[in-house]
């Protein structure tokens, strides 16, 4: 127990630092995800054969994929193209964080995007059907009523998936990057106690999780008032 | 594309080390899993909290952390009695007790959707507690359990790409050796990711069949 404590004295900013990184890593990619998981969603919901076809080829790839592949085609693979080692974009593909934010972004948006056209199905027909008698144009049909419903309907689901993007994240430490698992792996190999530094990153991501579904239960309250209110 | 002809051979090794360590992780967690939900839902506290809370922390933390904890825990623990944990002893046991928390959770939800009464009705008719279980529960779990299971399985099989980085001798770690060989990183991911790929969508086919067969005398079903 004691080794536990003189691991955190002496670690302890390097542990803060690599859990500063995860939350970082852990937001910028849920925010990008959900971004890119709408359009996708549609796309899937597409009448055209082209469209969604392609939609669920790529929803197919990155979930039917590890995780550790996607982040090395992507840190590694790349570079193995002359045109995109000539473009202008490459000072920013070279770099393990943008590499590990494209990944995990690309990946998480897959499984949003399923996640979303759950969503978007489950809106009551009748409601869409109200939304267009009222002379709303499909645009605005979608962006006043179908989205803000579906958005409501699946933050529980998507609370989640952002906890399964945190753990995600920990994959980065395998391309360079020193978010809270890589600086564990760093403290462990110094130390040589690895069971006291793991646990303690262990708890660190537990509480992160806990702080996951604490903000999530906070948004559903908001954006389910009018449920409340209803009644 | 030569070069993935050349390399195909060893690709395919390593798909086997890849199935190998997924199939037993399929055995090991399911049977972990089923103790454990049988635990869960124990008239006895003491048995039942524990479980509930190491299972609920063991699905907060990231697989590659627990996978980690035992391979390098392994050996500051059992390392100083000559004992060496290899990677596909410690990758079998991270990815089993990760599939073992979550189906233990799936496991418990189906027992609980088989309406009581019939286990009293066996209670009834003279059934042993064992009986009750074993001809009446069992038979019944799984079609709600299967769907479950089979988004665990898919899970562990992407998981036994984690134990590469710990040394085994994968797909994932043949096609790092491929990749660094040849210098064509992105070929040989990415035919890694598509045999992966076909690991998917084999076991979704396999899945829906089994899905099927579970739900058969389900009106409706």
């Amino acid at each position: 127990m004691q080794a536990l404590w003189d691991i955190l004295a002496e670690n302890w900013r390097d542990l803060l630092a690599g859990t500063w990184l995860t939350v970082q890593l852990v937001a910028i990619a849920a925010i990008l995800g959900f971004v890119l998981a709408v359009p996708v969603a549609l796309a899937r919901l597409s009448r055209s054969r082209l469209v969604s076809g392609a939609a669920a080829a790529y929803s197919l790839f990155f979930r039917g994929t590890p995780l550790l592949v996607q982040f090395f085609l992507i840190y590694f693979g790349l570079g193995q193209f002359g045109l995109v080692r000539a473009s202008f974009l490459w000072p920013l593909l070279r770099e393990a964080y943008v590499c590990a934010l494209i990944t995990l972004t690309l990946n998480t948006a897959a499984y949003s995007a399923e996640i979303v056209r759950g969503g978007i199905l489950a809106v009551p027909k009748g409601e869409v059907e109200a939304a267009r008698a009222c002379g709303m144009s499909r645009l605005t049909a979608y962006r006043l009523v179908i989205l803000p419903r579906a958005f409501s309907i699946v933050l529980p689901a998507y609370s989640n998936e952002v906890i399964i993007l945190l753990k995600g994240t920990a994959l980065a430490s395998t391309i360079t990057l020193m978010e809270l698992m890589g600086q564990a792996q760093f403290i462990s190999s110094n130390t040589y106690q690895p069971i006291q530094v793991f646990t303690i990153a262990g708890v660190i991501y537990y509480l992160l999780t806990l702080v996951i579904s604490r903000i999530f239960a906070v948004l559903e309250k908001r954006y389910n008032r009018y449920i409340v209110s209803a009644r | 594309m030569d070069n993935v002809t050349t390399y195909l051979p060893l690709l395919l090794q390593g798909l086997r080390m890849t199935l190998l360590l997924a199939v037993s992780t399929l055995v090991v967690g399911l049977a972990l899993g089923m103790l454990l939900a049988l635990a869960k839902l124990s008239r006895h506290a003491w048995l039942s909290r524990p479980v509930y809370a190491v299972t609920n922390f063991l699905r907060g933390i990231p697989e590659f952390l627990i996978l980690l904890v035992i391979y390098f825990g392994g050996a500051q623990v059992l390392g100083p009695w000559g004992i060496e944990v290899g990677p596909f002893a410690a990758g079998l046991f991270a990815l089993s007790i990760v599939f073992g928390a979550y189906a233990s959770e799936t496991f418990r939800a189906a027992f609980q959707s088989v309406p009581k009464g019939q286990i009293e009705a066996g209670r009834a008719y003279g059934f042993s507690g064992w009986q009750c279980f074993w001809l009446i529960q069992l038979p019944q779990i799984w079609k709600v359990a299967i769907p479950g299971l089979g988004n665990l399985w898919q899970g562990a099989v992407k998981d036994t790409a984690l134990v590469s980085i710990v040394g085994l001798d994968d797909l994932m770690r043949k096609s790092n050796q491929a990749a660094q060989a040849t210098r064509e990183p992105f070929t040989f991911y990415f035919v890694a990711s598509l045999m992966f790929l076909v690991i998917t969508l084999v076991s979704m086919a396999v899945i829906a069949l089994l899905e099927r067969r579970a739900r058969r005398g389900v009106p409706g079903g």
